[in-house]
């Protein structure tokens, strides 16, 4: 047996460039990039009994309830006083009314320590912030009509948002010079204890001639 | 000095492009990896609401969408409708679809499902409350509203 040598001929790849363009351009046109955004929030558990539903009881200064009814007016109320809004884009503030934001940041700050605002109570949160006083039991109440617009709901937690977004960056800059997002976890988790955002999503009423 | 080759044309060398398929192919994984195919068609229309300190949703595996809006297909009315997963539910259907979509998680991913609301601007809240009720009592209790960036 003559030993033959048989080459074995090469395998044109020049068309490989174009099939795997062609798939390339398949998943190019099919991904779909886009990361859904939205405003996080927790539910709270649901009630056990009749009684334990009974039982949540706040004090009254450490409440600031925000209705919104069925004409998508919004009342923002502490018993410092009431601020109204006609609509959704009245709450950046106007002449001679304050931002829905500072009302909000008033109220959680209470720099003037007024009786009618949340209570002040010294806590320790640790180095470098140390012992401050803060209103740790304040409550954000949004109520809302069966007949309000989502749109006009969105925009009000949107502002009471940007009021915690806005008092974290602050606490970010004082306590460690820097803004909130470039912080480490531990320290974002300094500041949200110092701020942390306590919202209650109430069951609905009607407000204002809602059916 | 025959070393300098006046009289010769040229050629331009071919850009060799043997590893044009490497590249390609480096990009396509890239797209294969990223891309999520489970995307259901809407069956309802919304405009999401805007809201300027909207935080971006990380895992995508751990997110349940529910969609509410009016129905795209107009002889089905004008009412709000809730898609579920290709189809059209009712509140009352929430409890089970959170409970089949926890039972599909693994398990320690369970405690930290989202889900999110995608609604049209104009539902009204009553529709919203309800939805919310519902997912009180499947213990779905990380919700996110949907909504577009943008100046408020």
């Amino acid at each position: 047996m003559a030993k033959i040598k048989k080459k074995v001929p090469a395998i044109n790849a020049s068309s490989m460039a174009d099939i795997s363009f062609l798939l390339l351009c398949y998943f190019l046109m099919v991904s779909s990039m886009d990361v859904d955004s939205g405003l996080a929030r927790r539910l709270p558990p649901p009630p056990q009994s009749q009684e334990e539903q009974a039982s949540v009881d706040v004090q009254r200064r450490n409440l600031l309830v925000v209705l919104v009814n069925s004409q998508n007016e919004i009342l923002v109320q502490d018993q410092q006083g009431t601020v109204m809004y006609a609509n959704e884009s009245e709450l950046e503030g106007g002449p001679g009314k304050q931002a829905m934001k500072d009302v909000v940041k008033e109220f959680v700050l209470n720099t003037s320590n007024s009786p009618d605002l949340p209570q002040l109570i010294e806590e320790d949160f640790g180095a470098p912030i140390g012992t401050v006083p803060v209103t740790s039991n304040h409550v954000i109440s949004i109520q809302n009509d069966a007949t309000t617009r989502y749109s006009a709901y969105i925009a009000v937690q949107n502002e009471v948002v940007r009021a915690y977004n806005e008092l974290r960056n602050e606490g970010a800059k004082r306590y460690f010079g820097t803004s909130y997002e470039e912080l480490t976890i531990d320290q974002k988790e300094q500041i949200d204890d110092l701020y942390p955002q306590r919202i209650s999503e109430a069951e609905p009423k009607n407000y204002g001639g809602g059916e | 000095m025959g070393k300098f080759n006046k009289s010769g044309k040229r050629d331009m060398p071919a850009l060799n492009t043997s590893s044009l398929p490497d590249i390609v192919f480096a990009v396509l994984f890239f797209f294969i990896i990223t891309t999520t195919l489970r995307s259901e068609t809407l069956m309802v229309r919304m405009k999401l609401p805007t809201a300027s300190e909207v935080q971006k949703l990380e895992k995508k595996s751990l997110v349940t969408y529910i969609n509410i809006g009016p129905p795209l297909d107009t002889r089905l009315g004008t009412g709000t409708q809730m898609q579920l997963n290709d189809k059209f539910a009712q509140v009352t259907d929430i409890q089970n679809y959170i409970a089949q979509e926890k039972a599909s998680m693994n398990e320690a991913d369970q405690p930290l499902m989202t889900v999110s609301i995608k609604a049209d601007e104009n539902t009204r809240m009553q529709y919203i409350t309800d939805v919310k009720q519902a997912l009180r009592q499947a213990y779905a209790l990380k919700i996110s509203y949907s909504a577009r960036k943008g100046e408020n």
